[in-house]
């Protein structure tokens, strides 16, 4: 046995709600496979043992939302061979990018009694802003089997197997009866990416993002349909504003609609 | 090497340390800890969340009241269902709904599941490593390879129930206000059946497990704050009680409550008005709830020799895995006693108004109110997550265990002043709108 040898595994965490890391030990079956494999350096929320760099993989979770983190993550790009992002936080600044939408200062007296004790950045934004970033996984929270296929292909120097296509592919090889035709129901799930496996049709919903703008998305015609569905500019200006707010394509469709 | 004595006795008679731990492991979210010793005494304990601000309250404002069960539940990844309960349950008292009967029934099977992989992630993956010392459970699974293995399983199932009630494990789709998008057929709730009678063996094992381990001694005077139920252990409703004489309808809340916001932490501290901290959790839950523990619960508890009221907290532990138990034995009384109902939700039509939402999170209460307008525009939201109304009496619980534990290791003291905060499975995502260990001995 030879520890030296096996790849080191690193994971970050900055402004987020932890699941995306999460997803690492909710690979019940996978987890003690993925500890032969690799060896966890740095995994704060499983262990108080910390390796020191550099790490072959770094497993970057949450977004960039203080001028500390914006200089911590700097050190973490050196320190890593390959960046990956995980989440919606990392890859598009996460449901708390929409504060870029409004006056961060209003946001803080909200909340807090003395804002003169929270340190925080105008805008909330992904880990692309400002390092080289050598994969993202998208998802709110991410598909843990997705997670394991991308370890897979770094650890094997192969390409991750992560398709770029939208939900609907998802929803027709599962045979789902389409939710926007059949009920009405608004769906994202023409411009979103795939990746949850349909979940949200699935259970007789429309789909609402999680898993950010798919490749070359329509949204100002699917804005349309919505129009068609009855929704106000006020709805359609919600519904592309949540979990990937921040991710241009629905960004720009929000404001149309402001 | 060991010192030479004249230097020992010398380094214990003016104990002068700083304890410091930048980056707390095994919790969920960032947090620190400094606690600085002064000739023997302690003279500062800070427990500091230092996990970014996400300002969930401030852009709730302005979102349609159906949205809040998806977007409070990002605010925590470990325990979204806690939040969906309790935003749900506060808009539906606005608009006078009440879910009732089999949709009921599933919430509190959806919250079972939530309990059993939280839980079980808690006490095997994060807590135990802590008495058993090890860094980590994966160190601990190459001496104890079964123990980690059903411990995987157990909360696997967990996360199973959260699939298929929820769609899935993290950020579940199903819930809604006024019930699921869609419902399960009782032959799907029956696939669970299996997988929780052997859930329900292990939990009960468990007990015995943690009743056996060494408990490092503190014993403080709590006032503990849970929901209560009139009729059942209290999972997704209920009002709140605590040992110390609180019992009142949740609009009450913030007449009892307050958040204070200290320079330390971008978490907010909750206490009691005119008293002090208080602790929300399992213990608080055991405490005030015993009378309502399911039998075999009830019997793991008394065949451990479990006390009704446990004072000291590393010893929540062994609550947590009674928990356990409790949510099995209970998620199989549903599945059992299932129907399926005609209609997966109740209509919700919106009407401006205040409401309130409470349900026991894994972590403890998660108090949710809102005020929402004629057309169901969010006007104000607030959120206290179950770690930040704990960050008081950790900080307690921290000084007491330094001041009568001063003869220990600068090691052994900063690891188990990071196992007195981890009893609290403290969440530190969720308490920021909220954590980092430093000992400081001068």
């Amino acid at each position: 046995m030879s520890p030296i040898k096996k790849p080191k595994l690193a994971v970050w965490k900055f402004a987020s709600c932890d699941g995306c890391q999460l997803s690492l030990l909710d690979c019940e079956d996978e987890l003690l496979a993925i500890a032969d494999a690799v060896h966890i350096a740095n995994f704060p929320e499983a262990s108080r043992a910390v390796v020191k760099g550099p790490y072959d993989i770094s497993l970057v979770e949450g977004s960039i939302t203080t001028p500390h983190d914006a200089e911590r993550i700097h050190k973490i790009r050196r320190s890593s061979k390959f960046l990956i992002t995980i989440g919606a936080c990392a890859t598009s600044g996460g449901i708390q990018a929409l504060r870029n939408f409004k006056d961060v200062n209003d946001f803080i007296s909200i909340v807090y009694a003395n804002p003169e004790y929270i340190e925080t950045l105008n805008k909330s934004t992904p880990i692309a802003d400002h390092v080289f970033v050598d994969f993202e996984l998208r998802g709110c929270p991410i598909n843990k089997y997705q997670l394991v296929e991308v370890l897979n292909a770094y650890l094997n120097g192969r390409k991750p197997n992560i398709p770029q296509y939208s939900v609907c592919v998802e929803c027709k090889r599962k045979g789902n009866v389409c939710v926007m035709v059949a009920t009405g129901a608004p769906c994202l799930g023409p411009v979103t990416q795939a990746g949850c496996g349909a979940i949200c049709p699935t259970y007789q919903r429309g789909c609402f993002g999680c898993f950010g703008p798919k490749e070359t998305p329509n949204t100002s015609s699917l804005a349309d349909w919505y129009k068609n569905l009855k929704l106000s500019e006020d709805d359609i200006m919600r519904y592309f504003r949540s979990f990937n707010a921040f991710a241009e394509p629905f960004r720009k469709e929000s404001e149309a609609h402001e | 090497m060991p010192l030479p004595s004249r230097f020992g006795r010398r380094a214990r008679r003016m104990n002068n340390r700083v304890i410091k731990v930048d980056y707390l492991a095994r919790v969920e979210g960032e947090g620190q800890l400094l606690v600085k010793i002064k000739n023997d005494a302690v003279t500062d304990v800070k427990f500091s969340i230092i996990e970014p601000p996400r300002f969930f309250e401030a852009f709730l404002r302005g979102r349609h009241f159906t949205e809040a069960p998806d977007i409070t539940a990002r605010i925590c990844g470990i325990c979204p269902v806690a939040y969906q309960m309790s935003s749900c349950h506060a808009m539906e008292s606005i608009c006078g709904v009440k879910v009732d009967g089999a949709l009921r029934e599933l919430r509190r099977l959806l919250y079972c599941g939530e309990w059993i992989e939280s839980h079980a992630l808690h006490v095997f993956m994060l807590h135990a490593p802590d008495f058993l010392g090890y860094e980590d459970s994966i160190q601990m699974a190459k001496d104890h390879p079964d123990l980690v293995k059903n411990a995987l399983k157990l909360k696997k199932i967990g996360n199973e129930i959260m699939i298929l009630l929820g769609g899935r494990e993290i950020h579940p789709i199903n819930p809604k206000v006024g019930g699921f998008y869609k419902v399960p057929t009782k032959k799907q709730l029956q696939g669970l059946v299996e997988p929780l009678k052997w859930a329900l063996d292990f939990a009960i094992e468990s007990v015995k497990i943690m009743a056996g381990l060494e408990f490092p001694e503190l014993e403080r005077d709590y006032e503990f704050v849970s929901l209560r139920h009139p009729d059942e252990y209290p999972l997704c409703e209920g009002y709140i009680v605590s040992n110390k004489g609180i019992d009142i309808e949740l609009s009450k809340f913030f007449d009892y409550f307050e958040e204070q916001h200290v320079p330390h932490s971008t978490s907010l501290h909750a206490v009691v008005k005119d008293r002090d901290d208080y602790l929300t959790g399992p213990m608080a839950r055991y405490a005030n709830n015993y009378d309502k523990l399911t039998p075999k619960a009830k019997k793991a508890a008394e065949d451990a020799g479990l006390p009704k009221v446990v004072l000291n907290p590393f010893k929540s532990i062994i609550v947590r895995a009674v928990e356990m138990v409790f949510a099995c034995e209970e998620a199989l009384r549903v599945v059992d006693e299932y129907k399926m109902p005609d209609k997966a939700y109740v209509e919700v039509k919106s009407k401006a108004g205040v409401g309130f939402g409470c349900s026991e999170a894994p972590r403890g209460i998660c108090f949710h109110r809102y005020e929402i307008d004629d057309g169901g525009i969010i006007k104000d939201a607030r959120i206290l997550a179950p770690t930040s109304q704990n960050q008081k009496a950790i900080e307690k619980d921290l000084r007491q265990f330094v001041e009568n534990h001063l003869d220990l290791s600068h090691e052994k003291m900063t690891w188990q002043c990071e196992q007195a905060i981890r009893n609290y499975d403290p969440c530190i995502s969720c308490s920021c709108h909220f954590l980092n260990l430093q000992i400081e001995r001068e």
